[in-house]
C-alpha cells in the first residue's frame, strides 16, 4: 500500500484536526497499538522471543513507558512552552514520595496548636495520581521565577529545585517515613482489588498510564492552551500583545508537565523499582529527561518516545553490538562511548535539527508521500 | 469627506461598496502623551485621535517616533505623560492585555509571527481570548471544547481565503517568504477581529504587486467589517491613496494633522519629511 492521501477528503474541519489525519498513519497506530496491549502479552505468555525472559519487561519496556512519560511532561514544559528544565528528576521524586505518603498514610503533629493532620493510608491509584498533583502544586511554585527570568537563569533556578528536593528527601526523615537506611519499599500494587504483581501486568499497567497521559497531552498541545505555550515559546512579547497572559499560559505549562512528571516519579518508585533511594532521582535522571526531549524532538509528543527509546537503547547496542561482532569492550568503554554518542548527537541536533528524531521522521514522510516525485 | 473616499477608491482601483464607509465619533484619542528612553525622548507631547471606521496614517523619518506610538497605543510601552482614551475610558498607561480584550490589534514592523507553528496555528493564536473552555475540557478536545475549536477553526478559514493562503496552511511560517509571512500576520491580528487595527508598516520590503495586494486587504477590512485602522507607512503613494487622515511626526513631535491633501501642502512636512524623498 502506498503512503498517500490522495483520494482520503476531508469534509470536515473535525477530520482534519484528527491526531493522524492520514489513514496510512491512523492504521499504523492502530496496529501498534493492538501489539502493545495484546501482541507483547501473548509474547510473554507463550514465553517466545524477545519476550522468552523477564529481561525485555523489566529492563527495557518498562522503564521505556515510565521514561517516555516522564518526557512527555519535560517536553510540554520545554520543548512546548520553551521553559527550560534541569529540575525534572526532582519532580519526579516528588511524585514518588507524596505518592509513597500517601499509599502509607499521611501523619504530620502539629503540637504546637495542639492538633494534629492524620490521612489514612490511600490505595494505589489516587496515590500515584495525588503525587502527581503534589508535584503540580510545587512545579507552579517554582514556575514563579520564569515569569521573571529567562533562559540560562532560569535554568538555574530550576537546578537549585533540583539539589534541594535532593536534600529535602534525603535528610527530612518524614518522607522516609523514619526509616533507618534512607531507602523506602513501595506499597503492593493492588487496584480495585487486582493485585499488580507480574512483570507482563505491571508493563500493562504502565502502558495504560502511558497511552492515557499521551492522548491528553497530545489534545493539550493541539488546542488553545497548546498554541498559547507555543506562542510564548516562540515570540512572547507579540503573544502577550495579543492578550494570551504569561502568566497563565506558563503556569499551567509548569503545572500539566510536573503533574505528568511527578506521575511518571510514581510509577518509577512502585512499579519499576519497587524499593528506592533519593539518588534515583538525582541530577543525573534530569538530565537524561533532558536529552530525550532533545534528541527526540523538541515540542513532539512522539519525539518523547523516541527519544525514550534512544537513550535506553543505546547503551544496550554499545554492549551487545560489538559482543556479536567479537570485539568484546569493556564496560568502562560502553559508558565512556554512551556519553560520546549522545554528547555528538545532541550538538548535532541542536544545530543542524533542533526538532530531532521527530522531524526526520516527518520529512522522509514527506518525502515517501510524494515518492517518486521530487515534489 | 465623500470626495475624499471616492477619490481614495478611485486610486486603489478596488471598487468596493465605498457609499457604506462611516467614520464616526472619536475612537481613540491620545493627549499629550510623551515617553523618554533614558535621555532619548522618543514621543514629546503627542495628541491626535482615531474616528471609528477611519483608516488613521502615521507618518514621519525614521526614529520619529511612530513604533514607540503604537507601542504605547497597545500598552507594550508606558508613557511617562498624557492620556489614552479608548472607547470612552481613559488611561494614563494602558495594558497589553487590557488592550487586547477590548479589541485593540496589531502586526509588527519586524515580523513577530510565532516561527515554530503553521500559519493555522498562528491564527488560531489569534483568537486564544475568545476561546473560553477550560483546560479539563481541551485535555478531552471532545464536547464543548472540540465543537469550540471547530467554530474557531472556521472564522480562522474564511480569513485564510480572505487572504488567499490556503496553500501555506499547514507550512511553519519560519520558512515562508517575507510577503507571506506579513499576510499571516496580517490574518492572526485579524483573527482578533479588532475594532481599532494597528499595522506597522505592513507593506515595507515588498514589490509593486505585493503592495498592491496588501493595498486592498487594509480596504476590504476597512469598508466590509467597518474595522478601523492605524497605518505606519513609509510608501507616501501607499499612504496618500488609503487613508483618510494623516498625522506627521518628527523627532518625537507632531508637525501635522490632516487629510492627504493638506498634510502634502504643510511646509513643515515638506521641509521635514518630503523633502528627504523616500
Ligand atoms: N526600547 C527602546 N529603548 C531605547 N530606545 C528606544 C526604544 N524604542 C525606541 N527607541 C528610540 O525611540 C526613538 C523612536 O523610535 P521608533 O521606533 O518609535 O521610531 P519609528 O518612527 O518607528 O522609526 P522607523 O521608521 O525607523 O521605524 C528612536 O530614537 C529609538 O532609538
Ligand atoms: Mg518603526
Amino acid at each position: 500500500m502506498l503512503y498517500r492521501e490522495a483520494g482520503q477528503f476531508k469534509t470536515s474541519y473535525a477530520a482534519d484536526m484528527a491526531i493522524f489525519p492520514i489513514r496510512q498513519d491512523r492504521i499504523a497506530l492502530i496496529i501498534l497499538l493492538l501489539f502493545a496491549f495484546i501482541g507483547i502479552p501473548l509474547l510473554a505468555h507463550f514465553q517466545l522471543w524477545p519476550l522468552g525472559s523477564d529481561y525485555m519487561l523489566r529492563a527495557i519496556l518498562i522503564p521505556f513507558l515510565i521514561l517516555a512519560l516522564a518526557a512527555i511532561g519535560v517536553n510540554i514544559l520545554v520543548g512546548y512552552c520553551g521553559q527550560i528544565s534541569l529540575g525534572s528528576g526532582a519532580f519526579m521524586a516528588i511524585g514518588a514520595y507524596s505518592a509513597y505518603k500517601f499509599g502509607t498514610g499521611v501523619h504530620i503533629p502539629l503540637e504546637f496548636i495542639g492538633t494534629e493532620i492524620k490521612i489514612a493510608p490511600l490505595p494505589v491509584l489516587p496515590s500515584i495520581l495525588l503525587g502527581g498533583l503534589m508535584s503540580a502544586i510545587v512545579g507552579i511554585l517554582f514556575g514563579m521565577p520564569s515569569l521573571r527570568i529567562k533562559g540560562l537563569y532560569l535554568a538555574v533556578a530550576t537546578l537549585a529545585a533540583q539539589f534541594f528536593f535532593d536534600w529535602v528527601f534525603l535528610r527530612v526523615k518524614w518522607f522516609t517515613n523514619y526509616a533507618p537506611s534512607g531507602s523506602v519499599n513501595a506499597p503492593e500494587l493492588s487496584f480495585f482489588g487486582y493485585l499488580v504483581h507480574s512483570p507482563i501486568e505491571r508493563y500493562l499497567l504502565c502502558l495504560i498510564f502511558v497511552t492515557l497521559f499521551a492522548l491528553i497531552a497530545k489534545n493539550l498541545v493541539r488546542g488553545n492552551i497548546g498554541r498559547q505555550w507555543m506562542a510564548i515559546r516562540d515570540m512572547d512579547i507579540a503573544a502577550e500583545l495579543m492578550g494570551i497572559r504569561p502568566l497563565y499560559a506558563k503556569l499551567s505549562a509548569f503545572a500539566v508537565s510536573s503533574f505528568i512528571v511527578g506521575v511518571a516519579g510514581a510509577l518509577w518508585a512502585f512499579v519499576y523499582l519497587g524499593s528506592w533511594e533519593p539518588l534515583a532521582f538525582s541530577i543525573d535522571r534530569s538530565l537524561q529527561l533532558l536529552f530525550m526531549v532533545i534528541i527526540g524532538g523538541l515540542g513532539s509528543i512522539l519525539g518523547s518516545f523516541l527519544g525514550a527509546a534512544f537513550i535506553l537503547i543505546l547503551p544496550i547496542l554499545l554492549d551487545q553490538v560489538p559482543h556479536a561482532l567479537g570485539v568484546p569492550i569493556s564496560v568502562e568503554t560502553v559508558s565512556l562511548l554512551v556519553f560520546i554518542v549522545t554528547g555528538a548527537l545532541i550538538c548535532y541536533l541542536l544545530i543542524v535539527e533542533p526538532h530531532g528524531f521527530a522531524r526526520l521522521w516527518s520529512i522522509a514522510k514527506e518525502k515517501l508521500r510524494l515518492w517518486p516525485f521530487p515534489y | 469627506m465623500k470626495a475624499d473616499v471616492q477619490e481614495r477608491s478611485g486610486a486603489a482601483g478596488a471598487g468596493h461598496a465605498v457609499a457604506d464607509r462611516v467614520i464616526g465619533d472619536v475612537l481613540l484619542s491620545v493627549e499629550n502623551v510623551s515617553l523618554a528612553f533614558g535621555g532619548v525622548k522618543a514621543i514629546s507631547d503627542v495628541s491626535f485621535d482615531i474616528r471609528k471606521g477611519e483608516i488613521r496614517a502615521i507618518i514621519g523619518p525614521n526614529g520619529a517616533g511612530k513604533t514607540s506610538m503604537l507601542n504605547v497605543i497597545n500598552g507594550f510601552y508606558h508613557p511617562n505623560q498624557g492620556a489614552i482614551t479608548f472607547k470612552g475610558r481613559k488611561r494614563s498607561i494602558m495594558r497589553p492585555y487590557i488592550a487586547a480584550s477590548q479589541g485593540i490589534s496589531r502586526t509588527f514592523q519586524n515580523l513577530a509571527l510565532f516561527k515554530g507553528m503553521s500559519t493555522l496555528d498562528n491564527i488560531m493564536a489569534g483568537r486564544a481570548l475568545k476561546m473560553r473552555r477550560g483546560l479539563l475540557w481541551q485535555a478531552l478536545h471532545w464536547g464543548p471544547a472540540l465543537s469550540e475549536e471547530i467554530k474557531h477553526r472556521e472564522a480562522v478559514e474564511k480569513i485564510i481565503d480572505f487572504l488567499e493562503i490556503q496553500h501555506i496552511r499547514k507550512a511553519p511560517v519560519g520558512k515562508l517568504p517575507y510577503g507571506l509571512q506579513k499576510r499571516v500576520e496580517l490574518g492572526r491580528a485579524l483573527a482578533m477581529e479588532p475594532d481599532l487595527l494597528l499595522l506597522d508598516e505592513p507593506m515595507a520590503g515588498m514589490n509593486l504587486e505585493e503592495k498592491k495586494d496588501m493595498s486592498r486587504y487594509i480596504l476590504t477590512v476597512n469598508d466590509q467589517l467597518g474595522t478601523t485602522v492605524a497605518l505606519i507607512e513609509h510608501d507616501m503613494g501607499v499612504v496618500m491613496d488609503i487613508s483618510d487622515r494623516v498625522v506627521v511626526l518628527e523627532y518625537g513631535r507632531k508637525i501635522a494633522d490632516g487629510t492627504p491633501d493638506e498634510v502634502q501642502r504643510d511646509q513643515r512636512v515638506i521641509d521635514a519629511y518630503l523633502g528627504i524623498s523616500h
